[in-house]
């Protein structure tokens, strides 16, 4: 199946999300789409797959124009799209999965099961996708349920797959395997169209590359580009992707985690006697794929998540059982994962979202009213300071883009008189400048001689920032090694298995 | 392992988006909702009307008949709730012409203390619907003080009304301790709350050791309260106004501090927007909540002292007058601002005052109620509101891309 999209223009309000894109997917090719978050990609498929409607310009299957009102049409006319997120039912088999809002049925309108085990085992087989159909989705390895969603496409005929970042949530190790499965695919004649941020997958698997920035298609490189040409054009300016720093000056040991033992919410054990310590002027990294325990550590390390036991020991003052508010006044920065719900206020200003954990003593507050006065005079600093751009210190929170949002986030919590600085995925869903400018400041934290922890499921982002690498795997530490340690190496042990 | 997380994405959640539109309180969709409400009001008038159905049905003979019929009645009904509320036309005087303005007051200052209680937890995501029983043990502290305790005058009076906020507070603190504590929610444990205030408040009434009446029977009710502990008339013979309404401004007042100027109101407001957020920021959120729902008792506890200590009567059940649910409408039509809880008090008020002329000029005062409860429909369902005047969906919600100025960031 040849798919056109043509000069599709869509607008929201005064923002173009799409300007006039134009993309071929010819038969059998993987067309890969690269832009930073907000670039316009996601919109572009939601044209593309009928959740929205363009406001101009069409779209050609096989050279006939067609227009889908809802992703019911984009399917049956071959459409199949991966959602980062999967949509599936987690206590539901593999073969239900696949056939549900499809069922095949036998007699009587019965749903027939049989039926829809056969065609799993068909098209697991022809793809050596190794899925079992009577497996339970939630007993599946993440790599798993992608292959379960693409199944689920492939079921429906699908010609061509739209894959929406599907590396996000992989081992390095799984995202080879979904290489090869999508080579396979494309030989097979499935079209696909890999939507990325990611420089390297790029270069891996395309046939074909469209760079968008700001809703506009600025080139279609060749897949012989290098990282840094590629980065160039998804940034519009020359980026360097190396982070520079001096050699490590080790002071005293300001985090201590000794045989840290954290349940999760339905009590099932999340982080297994882990111990690590940090000194003062390096850089700790976890890496890990994403559900190893690493969300839990970092919570628990802050106080907001009940530790089980072990200890805690930050700047030589043993907060295990203490309050959030006693970790923080003993010298720790926490940079959550999640900014949208542990780090800001969307519905508070700048100004307040500055000082979302000051407002118990001075400078913010005087006596048990705030001083509007110097919180004004330090939000503006900060902005400046932190390159936050906004038109005001007066701009609600949730207005700014997701990298100024985080901006404000590592603001806050640098300004405060630090020792040891948690981070958690600090670049997620953050343009590449501000990943480098947030990469600066965190060397910028390390170099001052503060203990630095950081836990990223991007392997680029512990290679550029760690001094050493703790790597995490089901709650525990497979391995703590040097940041020398090669890509390979780190997979494997992202994957269990020990150095 | 929480890979099982991953497995179903949910939907952004349309309820929590709704519930923020309406909590929002955005004047303009407040106003349009108050203006649809009159107008369904002014239709109900109109065709309950006997005399405008005659004038109807004898459309053919004098058509200007009927549409005049209209028009008076709508006139007729609005403009008695008008001088009866605002200003009496037929006064002799100006300053007497200004009375139905202080019974507007007068109404108004209660819905007002207790609508700022509501609103207080409305800032901090909870929802209190428990003001009516709230105000029943206020009621039963002002009551206590002002009737079995004797004291010199305004000291009597302070300390009646310190009893009415504290035995409210206390009572609004165990909704705070059972959240907390155990996860309840607070939806249901401040209606349950209601029924065992309201029958506590009657026990009391009917204990002869509590609060009956010195040579009392078998109803239930108190003794008047001593002269010394009563809010004290503003104008003399003819206003009924009295010193309640100075409680109402330090209310006010006090709420607009905490909420907006206070490092207190700060951590509500945070803990209202968002509770994980605020935990991050080493806030212990239950005991915002507990805190939180304690002070909004304590401002129902000053209406309760308004009622309590103002009649020159002995207290019943009904004095509470149905302020305690009011309250919630009050709260919710000010977009729980202390400026917006003000105007919402003072049209309540207003209905108050003018449904009695509204019933002299003939028309049947429940039509404020339709009124009222029409208003809060309205202002909970904002989508009615957008499509009847074609007013736009709110803006969306981030301005998405980033200025990238060529700028490299240092």
């Amino acid at each position: 199946m040849k798919l056109e999209l043509r000069n599709i223009t869509k607008r929201f309000g005064t923002l173009v999300a799409n300007d006039n894109i134009s993309l071929t997917l010819e038969p059998g090719e993987i067309h890969s789409l690269l832009g930073e978050n907000g670039a316009g990609k996601s919109t572009l498929m939601n044209v593309l797959y009928g959740l929205l409607q363009p406001d101009s310009g069409e779209i050609l299957i096989d050279g006939k124009q067609v227009n889908f009102a809802s992703p019911g049409e984009a399917m049956t006319a071959g459409i199949g799209m991966v959602h980062q997120h999967f949509m599936l039912i987690p206590v539901f088999t593999v073969a239900e999965n696949v056939v549900l809002g499809n069922e095949p049925t036998g007699k009587l309108g019965l749903l027939d099961l049989n039926a829809a085990r056969k065609l799993v085992k068909e098209i697991s087989d022809r793809f050596g996708f190794d899925i079992d159909p009577d497996a339970k989705v939630e007993d599946l390895p993440v790599g798993a349920q992608q292959r379960v969603e693409i199944i689920k496409s492939l079921a429906r005929n699908a010609k061509a797959l739209v894959l929406d970042e599907p590396t996000a949530v992989l081992t390095p190790q799984e995202t080879d395997e979904l290489m090869e499965i999508m080579r396979g695919l494309a030989k097979s004649g499935t079209s696909i169209i890999f939507i990325t941020h990611k420089l390297r997958e790029v270069q891996q698997v395309s046939d074909r590359i469209t760079v968008i920035r700001q809703g506009k298609v600025v080139a279609t490189p060749s897949p012989k580009a290098t990282a840094n040409e590629l980065a160039t054009l998804m940034v519009g300016r020359e980026v360097d992707l190396e982070t520079k720093r001096k050699p490590a000056k080790l002071g005293e040991e300001s985090l201590v985690v000794k045989d840290l033992t954290v349940l999760d919410d339905r009590n099932q054990q999340m982080v297994d006697g882990v111990s690590f310590s940090i000194r003062n002027g390096e850089v700790l990294a976890i890496a890990g794929v994403q559900g190893n325990g690493q969300t839990e550590l970092a919570e628990a390390i802050v106080g907001l998540r009940k530790i089980h036991s072990g200890s805690v020991v930050v700047a030589g003052n043993d907060v295990t059982r203490r309050t959030v508010r006693e970790a923080l006044e003993s010298g720790l920065g926490y940079v959550p994962e999640d900014r949208k719900k542990d780090g800001l206020v969307g519905e508070f200003t700048i100004a307040e979202n500055l000082m979302l954990d000051g407002s118990f003593t001075a400078p913010f507050a005087k006596g048990v009213q705030i001083d509007f006065a110097k919180r004004d005079e330090i939000a503006n600093q900060l902005i400046q300071e932190f390159d936050i751009r906004t038109p005001s210190a007066e701009t609600l929170a949730r207005q700014l883009s997701g990298g100024n949002q985080q901006k404000v986030v590592v603001a806050r919590e640098l300004s405060r008189e630090l020792k040891v600085l948690v981070a958690s995925q600090p670049t997620r869903g953050v343009d590449v400048g501000s990943i480098e400018f947030i990469h600066e400041q965190i060397i910028e934290a390390r170099d001052s001689g503060k203990s630095v922890l950081i836990i990223s499921t991007e392997l680029d982002e512990v290679l550029a920032l760690a001094d050493r690498i703790a790597v995490m795997y089901r709650g525990k530490i497979v391995g703590i090694v040097d940041a020398k340690t090669s890509r390979e190496k780190l997979g494997k042990m992202m994957a269990g298995i020990a150095a | 392992m929480s890979k099982k997380k991953e497995v179903v994405a949910i939907p952004e959640s349309k309820v929590q988006s709704v519930l923020q539109e309406i909590m929002s309180g955005d004047p303009v969709r407040i106003a349009l909702s108050i203006l649809l409400g009159f107008f369904i009001g002014a239709i109900f008038m109109v065709v309950f009307n006997t005399q405008v159905v005659n004038a109807w049905s004898n459309f053919g003979a004098d058509p200007g008949l009927a549409f005049s019929s209209v028009w008076w009645t709508i006139q007729d009904g609005y403009g008695a709730l008008f001088t009866g509320s605002i200003f009496d036309t037929s006064a002799g005087n100006f300053l007497d012409g200004l009375r139905p303005l202080t019974e507007t007051l007068r109404f108004a200052a209660p819905l007002i203390m207790a609508g700022l209680g509501v609103a207080l937890t409305f800032r901090v995501g909870l929802f209190n619907i428990g003001a009516t029983g709230q105000i029943m043990i206020g009621l039963a502290g002002a009551t206590f003080v002002s009737t079995r305790l004797h004291m010199p005058a305004v000291i009597h009076m302070i300390v009646a009304v310190i009893a009415a906020v504290v035995a409210a507070a206390v009572w609004g603190m165990i909704v705070g301790i059972l959240k907390a504590r155990t996860g309840a929610n607070e939806v249901i444990v401040t209606i349950m709350l209601n029924y065992v205030a309201t029958a506590l408040f009657t026990f009391c009434l009917r204990q002869p050791g509590l609060l009956l009446e010195s040579n009392g029977g078998g109803t239930p009710k108190s003794d008047h309260p001593d002269p010394t502990a009563m809010l004290g008339s503003l104008f003399g013979t003819g206003f009924n106004l009295h010193y309640g309404v100075f409680l109402a401004v330090i209310a006010v007042a006090f709420y607009w501090w905490l909420m907006e100027r206070s490092t207190f109101g700060f951590r509500f407001r945070m803990v209202g927007h968002n509770p994980s957020a605020a935990r991050a920021a080493g806030i212990k959120v239950e005991n915002t909540f507990v805190w939180a729902l304690a002070l909004s008792a304590g401002f129902a506890g000053l209406a309760a002292a308004n009622q309590g200590l103002s009649l020159d009567g002995g207290l019943t059940t009904s004095i509470e007058a149905g302020i305690g649910f009011d309250a919630i409408t009050v709260a919710l039509l000010g977009g729980s601002r202390a400026g917006g809880v003000v105007m919402a008090g003072l049209l309540f008020g207003a209905f108050e005052a003018g449904s009695a002329s509204m019933q002299v000029s003939g028309v049947s005062p429940e039509v404020l109620g339709v009124v009222k409860a029409l208003i809060v429909l309205f202002i909970a369902a904002p989508p009615i509101i957008r499509a009847i005047y074609k007013l736009p969906k709110p803006k969306p919600k981030a301005l998405e891309p980033t200025k990238q100025t060529a700028k490299v960031s240092k």
